[in-house]
């Protein structure tokens, strides 16, 4: 009932957040949000440390801007081929790398997305350096038209709860049961009879098809795909939002996105611009100093701490 | 067209870089036994575990399960057709509960593992096998906890229920009394007996009095090779073996032999 009611809050509470807080900034915590919670599907409950998902959030970035720009495809098709193209992409690397594991795994998915970098730095379609500008936000289904701030914001919270649902499905199922016991003991699983190796891959082009439909909302949002999305420190971004939002929690890795949009926000508009980095290094100390489990990982341990505290003085009265 | 043996492995050879630990070892496991492995540390009993179950490939020799050959399978594969081991150290999900450590292994059956899409409480219906299992092993009453709370005996407890889920023909057990004390192991040998109605059963075992009391067949391994192979009685009166496991000469043999029980104890003695 507890978690019920926290969900029921939010949603409410992310209704009317526009009517209080500029939606522009409303939209790049929910996309951020979305790329987080990808990636933590993979991180958090796979147990699969990628160092290169801004692949996918860029790959869904550049094909959704270039179909609508060039093409002049609808919203809905923009966006679902963005994200195909990521679960594409996401099937071959992930063919590729979840071959090995742990150290490994990490670098081979760096390797690869440093690959689709110098791809998109290169290639005759994507702008270059300048990266696709001025993409049309074009008319959801051919009705509502996106130019408005607020309709494109309820669209983009739409596509981030129908993603929030997928993975939070994903986590409870038949397969995600099985996803838990590999992340538990590989091995185990394998003498089990499990053919791990695929039960990964699917997980892998899972969270990259999300991480590209993050990517190709965020391009809706800002009419904008930039070499920034497939930048390497992209990746590590998310890494920083998962771990500091709290990895393996369902509200953590969009907590995380919260924070550091907010701060890099708060950050950049200021002489302080080109400190950014250093504050989000500072967090991310402070965050393993002091909340190892995240900020939504250490929620329920404070709760039950204080709970315990107040226990302990009530016999005394 | 079944066989009397279960598992056949033939001149099974592992060499590792300039170092063969496993060194033409042929070991027969006859249907319905338990057939123990023992050796002392550094004997390769380990090391032929992971070849029989191609968690480590051999460099040569040859496995056959009820005649068919299963050298080239992948370990996955030798675990569906109903070759299952366990591992030294208990081998759980600790973050699953107790009930969905058995319910994952009875999943994979039903062909419905990569469904994404669909509820967890569709596995409800598994529920009830699961905790048959769990009753057989004495942790029905433990269903909902996490695994990682468990005791360390109600851990094997519940790896060998997670076991027994996928019905293996041969079941293999490294070790399954390690780390125990006296109330958890006699619990362990006696679900091992119980367990072997049903499946042939292989273990490494370094308590002789575990062996003595459940093995049908021993097979001697030391320095990666067979040292010798048969029941109890002939084993614990094999010199070399004495020799290998206690240090103790011929001329001692007369006290002890026809005394298995005591000969078992005091093997178990010198190696704690």
């Amino acid at each position: 009932m507890n978690k019920r009611t926290l969900y029921c809050a939010l949603v409410v509470l992310a209704l009317l957040a526009p009517l209080a807080v500029y939606p522009v900034f409303l939209m790049k915590v929910l996309c951020f949000g979305l790329f987080a919670c990808a990636f933590n599907l993979l991180l958090g409950f796979g147990g699969l440390l990628s160092f290169g998902h801004a692949a996918f959030l860029g790959t869904g970035a550049y094909v959704t801007g270039y179909a609508m720009s060039t093409w002049g495809l609808t919203p809905e098709i923009g966006l679902l081929v963005g994200t195909l193209a990521s679960a594409a992409l996401g099937l071959v690397y992930g063919a590729l790398a979840v071959r090995r594991e742990g150290i490994y795994f990490a670098m081979v998915t760096l390797a690869l997305a440093q690959l689709m970098f110098f791809v998109y730095l290169q290639a005759p379609f994507t702008g270059g350096e300048d990266g696709l500008q001025g993409i049309p936000r074009g008319q959801l289904l051919g009705v509502v038209d996106l130019q408005s701030n607020m309709a494109m914001y309820y669209l983009v919270l739409a596509i981030f709860s129908g993603g929030f649902l997928l993975i939070h499905r994903t986590i409870h199922s038949p397969f995600g049961q099985v996803l838990k016991a590999i992340r538990d003991n590989e091995a185990r699983a394998i003498s089990l009879g499990y053919q791990v190796d695929r039960y990964k891959l699917l997980v892998f082009v899972i969270s990259a098809a999300l991480a590209g439909l993050a990517g190709a909302t965020k391009t809706l949002v800002f009419q904008l795909a930039s070499l920034n999305d497939v930048h390497w420190l992209m990746s590590g971004e998310v890494v920083l939002m998962t771990l500091v939002g709290g990895m393996g929690t369902f509200l953590g890795p969009l907590v995380g996105a919260g924070v550091l949009v907010s701060v890099e926000h708060a950050l950049s508009s200021g002489t302080l611009g080109a400190y950014v980095h250093v504050a989000m290094g500072m967090i991310f100390v402070l965050c393993v100093l002091l909340f190892r489990r995240g900020i939504v990982g250490e929620f329920p341990h404070l709760v039950s701490k204080l709970a315990k505290g107040i226990r302990r003085r009530l016999p005394m009265r | 067209m079944t066989t009397d043996y279960v598992l056949e492995a033939r001149g099974l050879i592992k060499a590792f870089k300039g170092f063969t630990a496993v060194d033409n070892v042929s070991l027969n496991v006859r249907r319905g036994d338990i057939h123990a492995l023992i050796g002392p540390n550094g004997a390769g009993k380990t090391t032929v575990f992971n070849l029989l179950t191609k968690f480590l490939s051999p460099t040569r020799g040859q496995l056959l399960f009820n005649g068919r050959d299963i050298t080239s399978l992948s370990p996955d594969r030798i675990a569906r057709i109903g070759m299952v081991r366990s591992f030294q150290i208990s081998a759980v999900f600790p973050d699953l509960s107790v009930l969905e450590n058995v319910r994952v292994a009875l999943q994979r059956h039903r062909g419905d593992s990569f469904f994404f899409w669909r509820s967890e409480t569709s596995l409800a219906s598994l529920n009830g096998r699961a905790l048959e299992l769990l009753e057989s092993v004495g942790l029905a009453a433990f269903a909902p906890h996490r695994a990682a709370d468990l005791s360390y005996g109600r851990k094997r407890a519940l790896e060998i229920a997670t076991t027994l889920a996928l019905e293996p023909e041969l079941l293999l057990l490294d070790e399954p009394t390690q780390g125990m004390g006296h109330e958890d192991i006699d619990a362990v040998a006696e679900l091992i007996r119980s367990v072997n109605r049903q499946c042939t059963v292989l273990m490494v075992e370094h308590n002789l009095k575990v062996v003595a009391d459940l093995s049908d067949r021993i097979t001697v391994l030391q320095r990666g090779t067979v040292l010798i192979e048969g029941d109890y009685q002939t084993v614990s009166a094999d010199p070399q073996v004495r020799a290998a496991y206690m240090g103790v000469d011929e001329s001692e043999d007369g006290q002890t032999s026809g005394r298995p029980a005591i000969a078992a104890g005091r093997m178990q003695e010198i190696r704690v």
